[in-house]
């Protein structure tokens, strides 16, 4: 086969694979960004957060990441939970959302950041899982199992929250939420509960994602960085609420960043994907996949 | 015979699947007050929010003192003399009173944003004294005053009262009845959308009936209100 | 929010200075101070006066857009940035001293806000915020690939041996600058916040969709305000190269600029011009403090937690508290 193409086609399929990776980190935004309409711009410093846990904990213990990452999942939880409580107290309730909400979510994500650098340090760090070094061959693609499970396992996770969302009763009440508040005190359900729930399942599963992120790379404490534009132009090109689009548009993101990589050199990826979003935002806000408000 | 102010033709707009509004054809003379009525979700705010320019498009046309409004934004439809309230009051809440009325003084006014010129306008609407005060001082007709107030300085020539009554006293509704008489009498056309039907019928000279999008009845306001697709729209069957 | 503008009519309180009278008064503070640090004469009285009145500027600037407007720039880093990466290129391309660098970093950030603006300000002000967020790393991205100038080795800037206008050091002439820069950048703030400008976008901040109905062209007022706002975080960062006489991409977009930005005008108060100069003077003498007896990730994490409690206990900053108004 051509190398080029060979090149190329292996792009592709780590790109999916990755992309699989971000869906998760996305899904835990489009919970709490597309149906709670909640900016919560320290979500991808949760992922982080989850990753560093996550690799200290593998060092001590030599337990597999992912499973580290499934048990910690309620913590994250609880702690999404907490935060949210602490949101609605001084600004939902107040309706003072607009500027000083995302300067709080700014301050959190600052503080877990600087707290994280002087926990750790500023060093890289990774979780080697027991399959790491194998890699399967289908002809000229390379599956690398260390990017494949990851991949996998976020990807069933999605689907469970899809589930959840849609044939459970509290998850219905999620979905509902989104729509309309007030509705749902009329059922007798309480709005700021159901939103605590959701809230606490979105940093669930960007601690999750972290998780599953150290196993493919390593990170430190500023890689949130390079996450935020990426986890918030992967909702919002897969339409807010939709998680199918948001798992499409991850999907895609991650071909199109690890192409571009493969081709022009890691240093110029980020900016392409980013210019993305800015194209997306320009052109069709309601993303590749949503409806227009 | 007056001059036609506002002429819609074919106005609908859809939403998704739902068809919020259909082949509203209506015509509105100067100095007029119309009455819009119809039940919930019969398409009178996304008349109404159509008019303003608050959507990107909708099927149909406006055309207003002569003038196509096609692809004019809000600002400038005020600025040419359409001026709307909102259902609920949406004062600016970080500045007084006063400055509320500044605002479209300054932006849409045909004299100078002068403070007499914004204490001539809340007296219009009995505000003057609470005119160094914060929105979340006044009571709810006192915010649909000021809204009303802020509106007017405007000066528009035609005026869409969006269910301007709701919630109010007996007492209450007659003042804000006064206002808009006193409006309309100085040359101000009135298009009332409301629900309070004494309210409705005391001020209009016309009433239209939307019903499920689609407007079923224009007229003088008895014989509207005894037709029986009216009653079956309020009253059910 | 409380009102960008204080009661107008002057049966009620005195008078306020009009627009020229407070250009002249921040003259005069300008040349007060510029003549009172040149009477201490010592080299770090003119670094500190020009960190901390550099983020008098950036705070400024910064405000104009987020508490006049209401929204929130996460971005400023890029801006200074800009700003500070103008002054490089063009003193390279045409050995332009600070001065013209300044006007030349003024446009690059206007164009930079007006282009941004342009792209996300017909969406709500979370996806303003959103794409301020991706510009800093965009705009770090080409900064690292470009060699003109330094990639990510950084590059120097060599201080001009002449001093202009008779001072004694360069430190003391980019202080004097600075020191104007800020003086100007307070005036142009509070002409705003009391002009038919500064009325438009407080309406605009409290419900656009009713200073729409109002006759208020909201999205070219945005505009303006983030293209003003642009240029003046350009300006802010200009000077940054001459500064240290080196500069590099990982401390120009470094995330203390973007984080103090935010962290000034909310925790001074963002209602007008002086809660980002309060802001901006408590909290970049505080970080020179911690920084020099702690550590500077210390510091950080200190802007951080201070901002979350101070958005949280006193959401209209420290003006506020002071403040009572209705």
């Amino acid at each position: 086969m051509d190398p080029d193409l060979a090149l190329l086609l292996n792009g592709i399929v780590s790109g999916l694979l990755l992309g699989g990776l971000y869906a998760a980190a996305a899904a835990g935004l489009s919970v709490s960004f597309g149906m709670l309409d909640i900016v919560n711009i320290a979500h991808p410093a949760f992922m982080v957060l989850g990753a560093l846990v996550v690799a200290l904990l593998w060092a001590a213990t030599g337990l597999d990441p992912l499973l580290l990452s499934i048990l910690l999942a309620p913590a994250f939880w609880a702690a999404g939970a907490g935060l949210y409580v602490v949101y609605h107290h001084f600004f939902e309730r107040r309706g003072d959302e607009a500027i000083q909400g995302l300067a709080f979510f700014f301050g959190v994500m600052f503080i877990i950041e600087v707290g994280l650098v002087l926990a750790v340090g500023p060093e890289q760090h990774f979780a080697d899982a027991a399959y790491a070094s194998t890699t399967w061959r289908l002809g000229e693609i390379d599956l690398p199992l260390r990017m494949l499970v990851p991949a996998v396992v976020a990807l069933a996770a999605i689907g469970g929250l899809a589930l959840f969302l849609r044939r459970t009763f509290t998850g219905r009440a999620i979905a509902a939420v989104a729509q309309d508040r007030e509705a749902l005190r009329l059922l007798a359900i309480d709005p700021v509960r159901i939103k605590r729930l959701a809230f606490g399942i979105s940093i669930a599963f960007a601690g999750l994602a972290g998780g599953a992120l150290v196993v493919v790379q390593p990170v430190d404490a500023w890689s949130g960085h390079v996450f935020i534009g990426r986890v918030f132009a992967i909702v919002i090109m897969g339409g807010l609420s939709s998680l199918g689009g948001c798992v499409l548009a991850a999907l895609a993101f991650g071909v199109l960043e690890n192409v571009t990589a493969s081709f022009f050199g890691p240093s110029w990826s980020p900016a392409v994907a980013f210019g993305c979003l800015l194209l997306v935002l320009a052109v069709r806000p309601q993303g590749l996949f949503g409806r227009v408000a | 015979m007056n001059d036609v102010v506002l002429h819609a033709q074919g106005v609908g707009k859809r939403f998704g699947g739902f068809t919020a509004l259909s082949g509203i054809e209506l015509e509105v003379r100067a100095g007029e007050r119309l009455g819009l009525i119809g039940p919930n979700g019969s398409g009178k705010s996304t008349f109404t929010n159509c008019l303003a320019g608050a959507f990107a498009g909708h099927d149909g046309a406006f055309s207003f003192k002569g003038q196509p409004l096609h692809g004019l934004k809000p600002h400038e439809r005020a600025r040419r003399g359409l001026a709307r309230t909102f259902q609920l009051p949406r004062p600016f809440k970080g500045l007084t009173v006063l400055e509320n009325i500044r605002v479209p003084l300054a932006y849409a006014g045909r004299e100078a944003a002068s403070d007499e010129a914004a204490m001539a306008c809340l007296e219009g609407v009995e505000l003057a004294a609470k005119a160094h005060r914060m929105p979340k001082e006044l009571t709810q007709v006192e915010l649909r005053r000021l809204e009303l107030a802020r509106a007017t300085a405007l000066r528009p020539e035609l005026l869409i009262v969006d269910e301007a009554m709701a919630g109010l006293s007996h007492a209450e509704v007659d003042q804000i009845l006064a206002l808009l008489f006193r409006l309309n009498a100085s040359g101000t056309t009135i298009i009332m959308i409301e629900h309070v039907m004494r309210a409705v019928t005391e001020f209009s000279q016309r009433l239209a009936v939307l019903v499920a999008g689609r407007k079923v009845a224009d007229g003088v306001p008895a014989e509207v209100l005894a037709m029986p697709e009216v009653e079956e729209a309020y009253l059910g069957r | 929010m409380s009102g960008a503008v204080l009661p107008s009519p002057a049966a009620r309180a005195p008078r306020r200075l009009g627009h020229a009278g407070f250009w002249l008064a921040s003259a005069a503070v300008a040349a007060l101070l510029i003549l009172a640090l040149r009477g201490l004469g010592s080299e770090y009285a003119y670094f500190a006066a020009t960190f901390v009145l550099q983020y008098v500027v950036l705070a400024t600037a910064w405000n104009i857009l987020g508490g006049y407007a209401g929204y929130v720039n996460f971005g400023a880093a890029a801006f200074f940035a800009a700003g500070a990466y103008a002054t490089v290129a063009a003193g390279k391309a045409m050995g332009l001293g600070l001065l013209p660098c300044i006007g030349i970093a003024a446009l690059v950030g206007g164009a930079l806000g007006f282009g941004t603006g342009v792209l996300t300000l017909r969406l709500r002000g979370a996806y303003f915020a959103i794409a301020t967020l991706c510009l800093s790393v965009v705009l770090q991205t080409i900064v690292v690939n470009w060699s003109y100038v330094g990639g990510s080795r950084g590059a120097y800037v060599i201080r001009p041996r002449e001093v202009p206008f008779g001072f004694e050091s360069y430190g003391g002439y980019l202080c004097a600058v600075v020191v104007v820069l800020a003086a100007a950048s307070v005036a142009l703030a509070r002409q705003i916040e009391t002009s038919k400008l500064g009325l438009g976008l407080a309406a605009l901040r409290d419900d656009e969709a009713a200073a729409e109905a109002s006759g208020v062209p909201t999205l070219r007022l945005k505009l303006v305000a983030t293209s003003i706002s642009g240029a003046m975080m350009a300006v802010a960062g200009a000077p940054l190269p001459f500064l240290g006489s080196y500069i590099e991409p990982n401390s120009a977009f470094g995330l203390s600029y973007a984080v103090n930005a935010i962290a000034m005008p909310l925790i001074g108060g963002t209602a007008s011009w002086a809660g980002p100069v309060i802001g901006a003077v408590l909290l970049a003498t505080l970080q020179q403090v911690a920084t020099v007896t702690i550590s500077s990730a210390a510091n950080l994490m200190i802007v951080g937690v201070v901002l979350v409690v101070f958005v949280c206990a006193a959401p209209h900053g420290i003006i506020g508290l002071f403040r009572r108004r209705g």
